[in-house]
């Protein structure tokens, strides 16, 4: 039996740190470790309720926008003005989300997880007049290597000419999701950690140059995605094609549902969003989300038990670092007290299963293309192929949806601050289902709790000894070369982990791997 | 990893970046640099003759766990110069950040970021975490986070510390800010402000340039969010605020808070968020003569054009 560490996991957003048990070149035991903490729901205590949105942004740079639309979405419930929210204050938060979304999908395939699949050394050869390429050329010729390597060695498939033309949209990818990021702000004032959305709707005045300058930016990631995005996922898919029995993980998928398409009313699950919400088992068998069936356990992380083990909006959060039997900071929340996996791959399995016309479409299409099955899609392809699909189907959207954008319409509606309330906040994030839980008192926050995409996948066992989703996903799976264990990385790289400050990965320990060899 | 020119003349510039209790918003920030596009950065030279040779940057390096770990323990450091850049606060409580392990025992970051320092030709605080502790040191702050500054004088290390704060900070004054070492070496002491910050990019208040002063001078104060003009009345802290985010706007120009209706929240000043906040209130008093109240009691506009200079208080009225 040999234990590989890896700390740091990189190229995440956040600290991670795996442990993997390996017998026979097979993981026969996991540990998923967050190790930063940070303390959000501690701090948010006695604070002015309407800086939820403002300060919970910060929990994440990559996703800012989707704690500020779920803190914005629990205020409006708390305050009661969330059936009075205008079309302008909807469309425009979606907007601002959907910019979000894409900035985070394209980033995390190209500059996140393609390096454990292209190999940038193919870039030394290049003779043609790319300047990007050119340039990657002359910066590999001089031979100080780094943020590119140290790197996984062993298993760079793809042909020469496919790894120069993903070490070209690398470049590219930089370019668009930062464009992502401009179109944001042309509503979103700035980025990361936009100023505009507001409980009771947003802040910025539409106008229709602002609508066109949007739509222009839009348009270019439109293309991105339809022309280089959508086909690199299938090159690599067809290249790695193994991948799409690899990392299967949990056996239930959840979604709450994100892109409002009306005002809210009735409980926070029962509205109508562009992707829908649903629990689903792996035979796609679906039901509607029920927001008592969640469970926050504390069993394994390094909190007092008094206190967790309840649903969030009576949870209390105690940091308690040197508790027996913990590992992680990360929580496990449960559906039903099962292990649950949320992110695009969960939305998308919901869209398909509620015959979404568009998600079906283009999922059947994909799954024609390489030649997979739905039940394919429970995988580390799968998950990258949901990411893509979903960023087109939410870019074409968004361009429908800015124009219908109103100048001179209220963007935002007036509301008093209680002295006593409860709000819940659900929203779908780029990597998965978010919810905030606040509660009100004297005019202040008296309890703030939330949880996070990453905490349903990152987290450590439950009190029935069950590993949580990335755990199972590893449990299992082939190791080749336990100094090279690129298996585990692209495994969890396909979940877009975002502890924002706690993992780590290692290799076995002693061995020399800073020597870089060019070919 | 030594500082001889290779074959082509180019000088690298060794930069190692740590995050200690950040979220990664400083990296992602940079990464949206326009001039220079922040791939010149990664593979060119980001002024002519000089590479930055990011050594380590957990968000975007290629390898993992022990590999990348040891290119932070690796003795050769002693004897190379580079550029530490701390992102986030620094935890002082004990374990609540590591960053690998010694032994089977994680390594604080805290841990990490002090022999690192000691090694270091200055050490750059990225963000208003590193900065000052920011919103990581918020009350009650339990995991006793502080500014990379406040490391650096526990530990008893005198090495140049420039801070860049920012919740995030503009790409601009990071990358303007290397661009300086590399060009000019380290700024001198008249270049910083009292809190270290390059007076190139925090010597004005945002008052002094906001495209809403004449509101303000002539008491056109917004009553509401999403209104054009002063937001001085619903919290915000561009009087109290050093940052060139007027002039230079974001994320290309596009826009930047203010402009977008939304207070300036004071994300760049060391009191921020627990000084800055509640948000939406006026917590200000600046007794501008444009804010001098007439006899109903409103507040209205005197004809005195005053700009503030310095770093004025909160009395939290």
């Amino acid at each position: 039996m040999t234990e590989i560490t890896i700390d740091p996991v990189t190229r995440v957003e956040g600290h991670l740190k795996v442990t993997a048990k390996v017998d026979d070149k097979e993981v026969k035991d996991v540990e998923c470790s967050g190790v930063l903490f940070r303390g959000f729901e501690v701090f948010l205590k006695d604070r002015d309720p309407r800086d939820a949105q403002r300060l919970t942004q910060r929990i994440c740079g990559v996703c800012p926008s989707a704690h500020a639309t779920a803190a914005a979405l629990a205020l409006d419930n708390a305050f009661g003005i969330e059936n009075q929210i205008t079309d302008n204050g909807r469309i425009i938060r979606n907007l601002i989300l959907g910019c979000n979304f894409l900035q985070s999908h394209i980033l995390h395939f190209y500059h996140l997880a393609a390096l454990d699949y292209v190999d940038v050394t193919a870039a030394g050869g290049y003779a043609g007049h790319d300047p990007d390429l050119q340039s990657l050329r002359k910066f590999l010729a001089r031979k100080h290597l780094e943020p590119f390597f140290p790197r996984y060695e062993g298993d760079y498939r793809l042909s020469r000419k496919q790894n120069q033309k993903a070490c070209a949209h690398y470049v590219q990818a930089l370019r668009v999701r930062r464009k992502a990021h401009e179109i944001l702000c042309v509503f979103g004032g700035k980025m990361p950690h936009s100023m505009t959305i507001v409980p009771g709707g947003v802040t910025t005045t539409p106008s229709a140059d602002k609508i066109t300058s949007f739509l222009s930016g839009l348009n270019e990631i439109r293309r991105f995605i339809n022309n280089v995005y959508l086909p690199d996922i299938l090159m690599i898919a067809r290249t790695y094609d193994d991948y799409f029995a690899i990392g299967k993980g949990a056996d239930r998928f959840l979604s709450y549902g994100v892109f409002d398409l009306e005002a809210r009313c009735g409980t926070p699950v029962d509205r109508s969003c562009f992707l829908p919400q649903g629990v689903m088992d792996s035979s796609l068998n679906r039901a509607d989300t029920d927001l008592a069936k969640i469970t926050e356990e504390v069993t394994h992380s390094w909190y007092d038990d008094q206190g967790g083990n309840t649903h969030p909006s009576r949870e209390k959060t105690t940091p308690l670092r040197g508790k027996k039997q913990a590992c992680s900071w990360v929580k496990s929340p449960r559906y039903q007290g099962k292990v649950t996996e949320v992110g695009p791959l969960s939305r998308m399995l919901a869209a398909y299963v509620s015959d979404h016309n568009g998600a079906k479409n283009i999922i059947n299409s994909v799954l024609s293309e390489v030649g997979a099955q739905p039940s394919d899609l429970l995988s580390v392809c799968g998950r990258h192929a949901a990411r893509a699909i979903e960023a087109k189907l939410i870019a074409d959207a968004m361009a429908e949806w800015v124009l219908q954008v109103k100048p001179g319409v209220p963007v935002c509606v007036d509301y008093q601050l209680p002295d006593q309330a409860e709000g819940v906040g659900i929203t779908d994030a780029p990597r998965g289902a978010l919810g905030h839980w606040i509660k009100i008192a004297d005019k202040k926050i008296a309890n703030y709790q939330l949880v996070a995409p990453t905490t349903w996948n990152a987290s450590p066992k439950d009190a029935g000894n069950n590993p949580g989703p990335m755990e199972q996903a590893i449990l299992g799976t082939k190791v080749q070369d336990e100094n090279n264990p690129y298996e585990i990385v692209r495994i969890l790289r396909s979940f877009d982990p975002c502890l924002a400050c706690a993992v780590h990965a290692v290799d076995v320990k002693g061995r020399n791997l800073r020597e870089y060899k060019i070919s | 990893m030594d500082n001889n020119c290779n074959v082509q003349n180019v000088q690298e510039k060794h930069v190692i970046w740590v995050q200690a209790a950040s979220d990664s918003g400083c990296s992602i920030s940079v990464l949206n640099s326009v001039r220079p596009e922040i791939h010149s950065v990664l593979f060119d030279e980001l002024v002519p003759g000089h590479h930055i040779n990011l050594l380590f940057q957990a968000t975007i390096m290629a390898g993992q766990g022990e590999q990348v770990v040891s290119v932070l323990d690796d003795p050769v450091l002693a004897d190379t110069d580079f550029l530490l850049v701390v992102e986030g606060a620094v935890p002082f409580g004990k374990n609540y950040c590591s960053l690998g392990e010694e032994g089977g025992k994680d390594i604080s970051i805290a841990r990490r970021i002090t022999d690192l320092a000691r090694h270091a030709e200055a050490v750059i605080a990225v963000g208003t975490c590193a900065s000052f502790g920011g919103i990581f040191a918020s009350y009650p702050n339990i995991t006793q986070c502080a500014g990379a500054g406040e490391l650096l004088a526990k530990e008893k290390i005198n090495k140049p510390l420039i801070n860049i704060p920012g919740c995030p900070p503009h790409p601009d004054w990071f990358l303007g800010t290397l661009a300086h070492l590399i060009l000019f070496g380290l700024p001198g002491p008249e270049e910083l402000d009292e809190l270290n910050r390059p007076k190139l990019f925090y010597s004005q208040l945002i008052h002094e340039n906001c495209p809403r002063r004449a509101h303000f001078d002539a008491g056109r104060f917004a009553k509401r969010l999403s209104e054009p003009y002063c937001l001085y009345l619903l919290g915000c802290r561009g009087p109290v605020t050093h940052a060139d985010c007027p002039t230079r706007q974001w994320n290309n120009g596009v826009n930047w808070c203010i402009e977008n209706n939304h207070p300036c929240i004071g994300c760049c000043e060391p009191e921020f968020p627990d000084g800055t906040s509640p948000f939406f209130e006026k917590r200000l008093d600046i007794h501008a003569p444009a804010l001098r109240k007439d006899t109903s009691g409103r507040l209205k506009a005197q004809n005195t054009v005053t700009a503030f200079s310095g770093r004025n208080t909160e009395d939290g009225d």
